[in-house]
């Protein structure tokens, strides 16, 4: 078993793990760090595909951004101090019944399919490849991603803000 | 000898996936379903990547992981905009609650 081996076991039992523990945690906080935990594993599977730049990008954005506007969620939308912070969950069984066929047909697509694998090459910085992708190969979709985000941002702040009586 | 290969990234994201949707399907909470979608969307960020890795295609995946992670975070802040709303009508983010529109 070589230290690459021992990497992914180890970042994959860390994001599966926490994974589970957020499915199953009836408290949205824990559910929440859950979260976190699994976040940081998948960032650490990215650096292990040598997605360098990816790897920051999930770390910055979905443990800085994300994972806080989540808190921010549970925080301004249950009563804390009355200890609500529950959430319920329903038909668990035929939820895990079609979960895991699902889970299953996925699985076995995926063995059988003979995958056309090439040898990982040798790691490289990412962060100017990427750079240089986004500003000619993919400069459309990058320029529509962007006034996506603006649109979004201007949105949630418009419903989010409290109505004002005119 | 490296023994993990490309299998074993797409069965991890497999089962992330799964798991998000479990916790999509039976979370009553809405911001509980709401990480549920956030680790579907992993999911499908590590095979992105994997595939990128494992493949003679450039840097492609990677870009797209890119622009996965900026649509989560414009779909987090709306919905979470709709969460913050409904909890102001309605006092509760049960989604149970949320029947305004049943007839």
């Amino acid at each position: 078993m070589t230290a690459f081996d021992f990497v992914f076991y180890v970042f994959a039992a860390l994001t599966v793990a926490s994974a589970v523990v957020m499915v199953f945690s009836r408290n949205v906080i824990y559910s929440a760090v859950g979260l976190l935990f699994t976040f940081f594993g998948v960032a650490g599977i990215y650096v292990l595909l040598a997605a360098d730049f990816v790897a920051v990008v999930q770390v910055m954005i979905y443990v800085g951004g994300i994972l806080i506007l989540l808190l921010f969620g549970v925080m301004l939308s249950q009563r804390v101090t009355k200890v609500e912070l529950r959430t319920g969950t329903l038909q668990l069984v035929p939820a895990l019944l079609v979960v895991g066929s699902g889970l299953v047909v996925l699985l076995r697509v995926m063995y059988k399919t003979g995958w056309k694998e090439v040898p990982a090459a040798e790691f490289k910085a990412t962060s100017a490849t990427i750079g240089t992708l986004l500003m000619t190969d993919f400069l459309i979709p990058f320029e529509v991603v962007s006034i996506l985000l603006l649109l979004a941002l201007i949105g949630a702040a418009f419903i989010a803000r409290k109505e004002r009586k005119t | 000898m490296i023994t993990v290969t490309l299998t074993h990234f797409l069965t991890l994201s497999a089962v992330l996936f799964a798991l998000g949707l479990l916790c999509v399907l039976t979370k009553k909470n809405a911001v509980t379903v709401l990480m549920g979608v956030e680790l579907i969307l992993n999911a499908a960020n590590i095979n992105f990547i994997a595939f990128a890795r494992y493949s003679d295609t450039d840097l492609d995946g990677q870009v797209f992981a890119v622009f996965v992670i900026v649509t989560a975070a414009a779909a987090v802040a709306v919905a979470l905009a709709i969460v913050l709303n409904l909890y102001e009508r309605l006092r509760t983010i049960d989604l149970d609650e949320a029947d305004l529109l049943a007839g």
